[in-house]
């Protein structure tokens, strides 16, 4: 590694109506190097890869590269200065095969297609860089995992040298990031520079060599892998101390408010995704679900609050039958539901706060406002109380949802889902994607519902948010439950055992 | 100086209303350009068929809307188109794409006649026939889109193609109706039913040339607009029209919104047929529609779905069918030329909404200015 700088941003400044996005940052990329970028949503490292990668254009300042300055127009500018970049949402045609989509993805690829020397090409440089695939795999049928190489191949091919890593562990397992990560490092061995996209500290530490914090639109700071440590990273990254370990309020558990017995339900495929599960949680009681994405915690979650039929099986809330009630009907009697996937279940992106907050009508608290006569003075007057509760950062109760970041987003999920008076309350991952301030504000609000007494059913799948919440951890495998284990870090192996399959009682511990 | 084009946050108010007016100021515009070309073709010179335009321009304008004939058929046109967008934006709200105005208006018309011809023959009091037609005319119309509204909630089928099926076939029955077992022993051969009874007309003032129909349009409007702004049918239906997850989520019986919204629309559009029956026609005949259910579409959408704007719209529209008629009296224009100006409108309202989500931003660049 050399301390050659391939690329220069200059006082990058770009503003989007109402936002600052870049605020001069200027960002400095050297041969060989894996440098990440690190900041909460809404830092702008996203904008500033875009603007690098010819998406967007700067208001101001410079790109070098190899000290010559470059204008980048546009992502086939990108392509020509070998900067190569992966998104959060591939691009990929489905049922074409893996040759097929690299090849769509080249310029000049001829009139004759020679498929089977790319073919051939493509295994080769995947065994290089260690990210085997198989060239001939229809799209449809590979993981996530296996198309996020494919992406990577494909600017590997095309002869990217700098390659821009959008979150790329969001969508993975551990074991893929680990291999991620091994071709991560090869890649930089060969010359190439990687730019690594995340808010995971932990990733971030463990992979790069160099390390630059946007806070706020600005580079808060470029930093060697060996002067930071964790909590350097987070002072830098949210400008304060952030209490990632926090007691748990102790709370006595109150009577059972949701039962589960015997529940078998199908995935989309009609394949059964939860298989005979039981489980029950007071009040004043967070029972952590764990386990592998894909496990049936969506099917489950969707199964309590109503969005999938059940094959057989009984869920009681406070012991009455759920089985012929409507979703309206479940959420008025105070069941609430934190979708994982907030953009496309939990919200309406082109509606305002305000009726967001409001779409499940059942805020109480407001007075003489009827099916016939809403009060919709009232109700952006409640919306504010909450904009403030909530510390929802958005221009007014009348701003479109799509506007704000996720983590205001989820704010406004939980502003509904929570003022409610939830008896129970399902929460699927309910951090994901967020930052750090974020996180911790969801998981101030979980616990202060917990205080009241309700009964959450908590489904995540970092144990970092488990052990942190939870009073009691599940483990599920394939629709069933493993076991169980106390919230507590030392029981990972454990746990790590029964999420890979094996049941509690067959673990022998030594 | 730069002038950079960036995409706004938040639309302002005022575009909603500026936007349509330039779209029609500019179709107006390309139509005069269209109009002098035909003109040339007929009168050879440029100077000739330019002053040709701009007189049959002002016939188009002068006519309708300044002029009290013209103003009374004006209004007389704008009811049925009223009545048809007001019910096809009720269901745009929810992002269902009612094309089939045009059958609902013609089916509203047929049950109307039925029940006054009749069904209803002996009636003699005005109030209770007109009631007992105006019902039965939105039934129908409900009851055409109810064949629609239960394919898509019940079997996904998709509700633009069957509702513009079926007013064909409606126009069709209509035609069968008229020319076969309804049509007037006394009308000379001429392809309509006998005259509605004296108690099932509309009343109407100014002498007879403006019927009553404006009103009830006009209750509708405020009535619809309350629906939207103030209800809970109003709020929820936003929600299923922009993402019918989170309806469903929300615990919203989105088949329910589907159908119910589908129904009302076909009511008020068979409605409007129903009140065309009674306040204008008196009969049913062939053709009676010179396309109203389609015009009605780029009423609603350039009235952005707002039940108070329809009314204005359909004025604006109702104004440009009678100067259209005026134009092909007296100027001999083919009818062609007014679907061309139809489609321009919706094609520069189009337009005008995309430019309408930037706007341009001047801003003065540093480097430009050092201080000479």
């Amino acid at each position: 590694m050399d301390d050659y700088p391939i690329l220069e941003m200059k006082n990058i400044q770009k503003a989007f109506p109402g936002v600052l996005a870049n605020d001069n940052i200027s960002l400095e990329i050297r041969r060989g190097e894996v440098h990440a970028l690190l900041g909460e949503n809404g830092a702008g490292k996203t904008t500033l890869m875009n603007i690098l990668f010819g998406i967007y254009h700067p208001d101001h300042g410079e790109i070098l590269i190899n000290g010559k300055k470059t204008s980048i127009h546009s992502p086939q500018d990108a392509i020509n200065e070998k900067i190569g970049m992966v998104q959060q949402h591939f691009a990929l045609v489905p049922s074409f095969t893996v040759a097929e989509n690299i090849i769509l993805g080249l310029k000049n690829f001829g009139f004759i297609i020679k498929t089977k020397q790319v073919e051939q090409q493509i295994k080769e440089l995947g065994e290089r860089y260690s990210l085997p695939v198989r060239p001939k795999a229809r799209i449809w049928t590979l993981s996530v995992g296996e198309r996020q190489r494919i992406e990577i191949l494909k600017l590997l091919y095309t002869g990217a040298n700098i390659l821009i890593l959008d979150e790329p562990t969001a969508v993975l397992t551990p074991q893929e990031t680990r291999q991620l990560f091994s071709a991560i490092r090869k890649l930089v061995k060969e010359g190439s520079s990687v730019i690594f996209i995340s808010h995971k500290l932990d990733e971030v530490l463990e992979i790069s060599d160099r390390i630059s914090v946007l806070r706020n639109g600005k580079n808060a700071g470029t930093l060697n892998r060996e002067e930071v440590d964790r909590r350097t990273l987070v002072q830098k990254m949210v400008g304060r101390d952030v209490l990632l370990d926090q007691e748990k309020p102790k709370v006595e558990p109150g009577p059972v408010k949701i039962e589960i017995n015997d529940l078998t339900v199908k995935n989309d495929k009609g394949l059964t995704a939860v298989k005979n599960l039981s489980l029950e949680v007071h009040g004043g009681e967070i029972l952590g679900i764990a386990g592998v994405a894909g496990n049936g915690q969506k099917e489950l979650a969707e199964a309590i609050y109503g969005l999938r039929p059940i094959e057989t099986g009984k869920i009681q809330m406070a012991g009455e039958d759920l089985h012929h009630r409507s979703i309206k009907k479940r959420i008025q009697s105070g069941l609430s539901f934190i979708p994982q996937d907030r953009k496309s279940i939990a919200t309406c992106p082109n509606l305002s706060v305000m009726s967001n907050i409001f779409m499940k009508n059942a805020i109480p608290g407001l007075k003489k406002s009827s099916a016939w006569n809403m009060q919709i003075k009232q109700m952006h007057e409640k919306t504010g109380e909450l904009i403030q509760n909530f510390s929802i950062s958005t221009p007014s109760s009348k701003t479109r949802v799509r506007y704000l970041s996720g983590g205001n987003l989820q704010k406004v999920v939980l502003a509904r889902e929570l003022s409610n008076n939830p008896s129970v309350i399902i929460a699927e991952h309910p951090t994901r994607g967020l930052d750090i301030g974020a996180m911790e504000f969801v998981y101030q609000a979980l616990l202060e519902e917990k205080k009241k007494g309700s009964a959450i059913l908590l489904l995540a799948g970092e144990l970092y948010e488990i052990f942190r919440l939870s009073d009691r951890v599940a483990v599920i495998y394939e629709g069933e439950i493993m076991g169980y284990t106390p919230p507590d870090p030392s029981y990972t192996e454990k746990i790590g055992f029964m999420m890979a399959g094996t049941r509690e009682d067959s673990i022998h511990e030594n | 100086m730069k002038i950079k084009i960036e995409k706004r946050m938040n639309t302002p108010r005022y575009l909603s209303l500026v936007v349509p007016v330039v779209s029609v100021f500019v179709a107006l515009l390309i139509m005069f350009v269209i109009l002098t070309i035909f003109f040339m073709g007929r009168m050879g010179s440029f100077q000739g068929a330019f002053g040709e335009t701009v007189s049959a321009y002002k016939e188009l304008i002068a006519w309708p809307f300044f002029n009290q004939y013209g103003l009374y058929s004006t209004i007389s046109k704008m009811v049925p188109l009223a009545f048809v967008a007001l019910g096809l934006s009720f269901a745009y709200k929810m992002k269902i794409w009612n094309i089939g105005g045009e059958g609902q208006l013609y089916m509203g018309a047929l049950a109307a006649t039925w029940a006054a011809l009749f069904v209803f023959r002996g009636i003699t009091s005005p109030l209770l026939l007109i009631t007992l037609v105006a019902i039965f005319s939105a039934i129908a119309g409900a009851l055409w889109a109810l064949i629609p509204a239960l394919m898509k909630a019940y079997a996904k089928t998709d509700e633009i193609v069957v509702t513009l099926m079926l007013n064909y076939v409606a126009i069709f029955w209509v035609d069968y109706l008229v020319y076969g077992p309804w049509r007037d022993p006394e009308g000379f051969g001429f392809p309509g039913t006998a005259a509605f009874p004296e108690p099932a007309m509309l009343p109407a003032f100014f002498d007879g040339n403006v019927h009553i129909g404006i009103f009830i349009a006009i209750a509708f409007a405020i009535l619809l607009q309350y629906i939207n702004v103030k209800t809970h049918w109003g709020f929820n239906s936003r929600i299923v029209g922009d993402n019918i997850k989170a309806a469903t989520y929300s615990g919203i019986k989105v088949k329910k919104y589907t159908i119910i919204s589908l129904v009302v629309s076909g009511a008020i559009a068979g409605l409007g047929g129903g009140v065309q029956m009674m306040g204008m026609q008196h009969r049913l005949m062939h053709g009676f529609s010179p396309g109203y259910g389609y015009t009605a579409i780029i009423v609603a959408w350039l009235a952005k779905l707002n039940p108070i704007a329809v009314i204005f719209v359909s004025f604006l529209f109702g104004g440009l069918l009678v100067g259209n008629d005026q134009l092909q009296m007296f100027y001999k224009l083919p009818i062609s030329l007014i679907s061309i100006f139809q489609g321009l409108v919706l094609f520069c309202l189009l337009g005008g909404e995309a430019i309408a989500a930037y706007r341009l931003k001047i801003e003065k660049a540093e480097e430009a200015t050092v201080n000479e």
